[in-house]
């Protein structure tokens, strides 16, 4: 790590007024385990929000383990055929809504407001709301390993299948229900971090100032609102045909298979544009710092951005080429598949112009960076050959596939989110984290990846479809398989480091400088870790590099710096500046709410809700909507304070 | 089980009119990957050990980045991409017309194993599509429950098979062989044990099979223990759910069993098709493939070898 060079505060100080001791004493939690369920910190939850992803990630890693345990020998015998499906559906299903999505939503939790110069969330409430209903819906899901019957209609959980003619148990309904309700954490989550964006950002930090990383969390959260009602409402009719007896996907009886598909994939395939975009936007940060520059191209990497968010709407149909659409139509859905290469060609460019003039400096978080480039760049190959209408209809759910989104969606998106473990881990903790297991890791993870997922695309080719629990012996599917499964365990190994140097860092405590980095956004201008108020003055932003573009960032004040106004004596409080969408010129305070412990009560209320849905349990059901309703009412409620 | 019971698997096999196009198109697509991967994957290496050297970062220059960026990310990938649609668009409306003389025959995805009928020969089996090389053929898929997918790597790509829906695969097969098919939509308990081989003879190899499934020959039972077997099988609940022609069964729940004798493979292509195993089939049929549907039977020995001796006498 290098160390700045700059002055040991590189915010000016605030004044004697603002001083830290009375803002601690205004924001502070409440001790102990009341604070832990009360609290509406941003960074609390936010990381919260990645530990307990975290804890999804191993349990689908596991799964994934002990699936290729199954598959390293022809017509193995050592996991049950309903079991293996099981295993297989809880995997895709965590990896994307318990592992990837609410682990981003963990970064842009903790960085948003950081990097915006804001003291929390707009939302601070919603915001430990929606961490609970994440983890009440994982566990909910979850419960399934409990009882013994786990979802195995697949992640995608298509119809007929997951119908109850053919899934008649409770399991598919704690997989629909537990989907339903894990979308409303993303969705209010993303309705926080747009009007986060848009309202708090400090004094001085204009639309053509914004990081990428928060440009990155603006397009997730619009294309989180946009996409997840269609997979709402693809899981809602299926509840109903299920649980109702209606017949939206029984053909039979006039319903349509494929109306479950189309609105599975509207959101399916945008989700892999959320899951990527910030992603995209953890490289565009972690380059540039570890590059010593400013990174290229900054338009048009935000052009990109934006312009993956529109098109990944137009690309679900390549889910469904071999589903005997019409050919001009599926066309028009390979062209849209083609052009989505584009802006991820233009972003790949921009990072090697912004190296190729930089000083490149290999620490981890880089390595983790140059390994996603490398493997992001294959999957972005395969993904223009799957694009390719009649090459998809031969690879389409052949092991192909497989290798496809697993450089995509793990290659191009757990790279990303292990570089930020490397990169904001000092900042989040105030530790330094052991560089060499963090090599390490990197190097085993990265070799693991390739000799897992590499195969694949040869399995594919010699026909290997996706989604067997087995396979006969003799087809010369064997060997390759064996190799995919000693990869996997080697991939498995390598995130083990990470995990370990976390450990360390735990132990052995470390101080690090408050940016080690010497890093250019706002979250670096304060401690390590950052005070529970973030910043005591808010800081004034004069450029689109705070800490790269001045000596010494100033702090926003009332009257001065092109009529800042800024009101001091809102911003002493438990309050955060509130500024104009555009030009972010101060407009007024925002209070942020204390301590509560209604987000919880909910969260908790309505997660008692879904399980006595499940198990028809009325009286539950009126006790638990009777919490959620009353917790709520006490959230909405104003008094004569709160109006001041 | 032998390769020949296996039956090949491998898109490079190229042994349809579609496959063998589709294999074209991959080999153009790879040689484009392939330098697209080196030239790129170069550039990020290269710029990586040019930064390690240097002391400090060069110059800002926005110009030459943004020419840099919009030549490498945007202009030669609008150049490559362009080719591709191209291709893309000539392959596929060359995929798959609609040809004078085919030859229809329906398969319907079961769980879990797939239901064959030649409609204009009015003739049914399972499991084993046979079919003549050079012949225009049109597959018309469909699904009697859940969504499955039919594919044979070695000829075409795959088309579903959608409930309350009917698509076609249109193909001609060039080269004689056994080539091995999979369901490849996910169905159920048992997805990985559905598959089906094809047999693609010459025609008059194909219309000699043709002929004798039509005229019935050779499906009543000559020797003693057959016709035992035959009595046994009508004894048994047997024909609840398959079909033997020219006998009361009647079943369609399961396959068809005509010239049961005859095929390579039982369960979908899970198990080879001789006596032993037969025998430990009709047994317990979900030792061998947990999900299937057929329960299991405990008649006598004597009863189930010649029930063996029968099923495998039709051929």
């Amino acid at each position: 790590m290098t160390v700045t060079e700059r002055p040991a505060d590189p915010l000016e100080p605030a004044p004697p007024e603002l001083a830290g001791d009375d803002l601690r004493e205004l924001w502070e939690d409440a001790p102990g385990l009341v604070g832990f369920f009360t609290t509406v910190d941003h960074k609390r939850i936010g990381i919260r929000y990645i530990y307990t992803a975290f804890v999804f990630f191993s349990l689908a890693g596991v799964s994934a383990l002990a699936m290729r345990a199954q598959l390293a020998s022809p017509n193995s015998g050592l996991i049950s055929p309903g079991t293996y499906n099981g295993l297989m559906t809880m995997h895709g299903t965590t990896m994307i809504f318990l592992f990837n999505t609410p682990v981003l939503a963990g970064f842009g939790n903790f960085l948003l407001p950081l990097m915006l110069g804001a003291r929390d969330m707009a939302f601070p409430r919603l915001n430990a709301f929606s961490y609970w209903v994440f983890l009440f819906g994982g566990m909910f899901m979850y419960s399934s390993f409990v009882v013994g019957h786990l979802p195995d209609g697949g992640w995608f959980g298509y119809v007929p299948l997951t119908s109850s003619t053919y899934s008649p148990g409770h399991n598919i309904d704690v997989w629909g229900l537990g989907i339903i309700f894990v979308g409303l954490s993303t969705t209010v989550g993303a309705i926080n971090f747009i009007v986060s964006t848009f309202k708090l950002r400090a004094p001085g930090m204009t639309v053509n100032r914004l990081p990428v990383f928060v440009w990155s969390m603006l397009v997730f959260s619009f294309m989180v609102l946009f996409a997840v009602p269609a997979v709402t409402l693809a899981e809602v009719l299926l509840e109903l045909d299920r649980l109702a007896g209606t017949a939206f996907f029984v053909p039979s009886l006039g319903g349509n298979v494929l109306l479950y598909q189309h609105l599975f994939w509207f959101w399916g395939h945008p989700e892999v544009y959320i899951l990527f975009v910030p992603s995209i936007g953890m490289v565009s940060t972690i380059i540039p710092v570890m590059s010593r520059r400013r990174i290229a191209g900054y338009l048009w990497v935000v052009a990109s951005l934006v312009a993956i968010g529109f098109i990944s709407f137009g690309v679900w149909v390549h889910h469904m080429f071999a589903t005997g659409l019409p050919p001009l139509a599926i066309s028009l859905f390979s062209a849209v598949s083609l052009v989505i290469a584009l802006p991820s060609g233009v972003q790949f460019f921009a990072w090697i112009a912004t190296m190729w003039r930089g000083k490149v400096e290999l620490a981890v978080p880089m390595l983790f960076c140059l390994g996603f480039l490398l493997i992001f760049l294959l999957g972005g190959i395969t993904g223009v050959m799957v694009a390719v209408m009649p090459f998809d209809w031969q690879v389409h759910d052949s092991y192909f596939v497989v290798a496809h989104f697993h450089y995509v969606l793990n290659g191009a998106v757990v790279f990303p989110i292990f570089a930020a473990i490397w990169f904001w881990f000092p900042k989040m903790t105030g530790r330094a984290l052991p560089e060499r297991w963090g090599k390490v890791s990197f190097w085993v993870m990265f070799i693991g990846f390739n000799i897992t997922f590499f195969p694949m695309h040869i399995l594919g080719f010699l026909g290997m479809p996706r989604r067997v629990y087995t396979y006969n012996d003799g087809l010369g599917w064997n060997g390759l398989n064996v190799i995919v499964s000693v990869g996997s365990a080697i991939f498995g190994l390598g995130t083990l480091f990470t995990l370990a140097a976390v450990l360390i860092a735990a132990r052995r405590k470390v101080p690090v400088p408050d940016d080690p980095w010497a890093a250019d956004t706002l979250e670096w201008a304060t401690t390590s870790p950052p005070p529970v108020y973030n910043f005591a003055a808010i800081p004034f932003v004069e450029g689109r590099h705070p800490l790269w573009d001045v000596e010494r960032l100033r702090r926003a004040r009332p009257g001065a710096e092109a009529d800042v106004g800024l009101e001091v004596d809102g911003a002493v409080g438990r309050s955060t500046p509130v500024t104009s969408g555009i030009d972010t010129l101060p407009e007024g305070v925002l209070h942020i709410p204390a301590e509560t412990w209604v987000p919880f009560l909910v969260a908790l209320g309505l997660v008692t809700l879904l399980v006595a849905a499940l198990v028809s349990a009325l009286t539950v059901a009126v006790l638990g909507l009777g919490l959620a309703v009353g917790a709520a009412t006490t959230w909405a409620w104003r008094t004569e304070a709160d109006l001041r | 089980m032998s390769a020949a019971l296996l039956g090949s698997t491998s898109v490079f096999q190229g042994a349809g009119s579609e496959g063998r196009r589709i294999v074209g198109l991959w080999w153009l697509m790879f040689a484009m990957g392939a330098a697209v991967y080196v030239v790129v994957a170069g550039l990020v290496l290269t710029a990586v050990v040019r930064g390690r050297r240097r002391a400090r970062p060069a110059a800002d220059s926005p110009t030459a980045d943004d020419r840099f960026i919009w030549i490498g990310g945007l202009a030669v990938p609008v150049v490559i991409l362009a080719v591709l649609a191209v291709v893309t668009v000539t392959t596929t409306s060359n995929l798959r017309p609609v040809r004078a003389g085919e030859l229809a025959i329906e398969v319907t995805g079961r769980r879990w194993w797939w239901d064959i009928r030649y409609p204009d020969q009015g003739i049914r089996t399972a499991n084993e599509l046979h079919v003549p090389v050079g012949r225009p053929l049109d597959l018309v898929l469909t699904s009697a429950d859940v969504v499955h997918s039919f594919w044979v790597p070695a000829l075409a790509g795959k088309v579903d098979m959608v409930t309350g829906q009917v698509n076609h695969l249109r193909v001609t097969v060039d080269r004689p062989g056994t080539y091995r098919g999979e369901c490849a939509e996910f169905c159920g308990l048992e997805h990985a044990r559905m598959q089906m081989l094809v047999i693609a003879d010459p025609p008059d190899v194909f219309e000699r099979w043709m002929a004798r499934v039509r005229s019935g020959a050779g499906t009543t039972p000559e020797d003693e223990m057959a016709a035992r077997g035959a009595l046994v099988f009508q004894r048994e609940p047997c024909g609840g759910c398959h079909t033997v022609e020219g006998t009361p069964a009647k079943g369609t729940r399961g396959p068809e069993l005509t010239y049961f004798g005859g095929r390579r493979t039982i369960a979908a292509a899970t198990i080879p098709n001789d006596p032993k195993e037969l025998a430990a089939w009709i047994r317990d049929p979900q030792d061998v493939k947990r999900g299937a549907e057929m329960p299991p039977n405990g008649m006598s020995a004597e009863d189930l070898d010649a029930l063996v001796a029968y099923l495998e006498s039709m051929r």
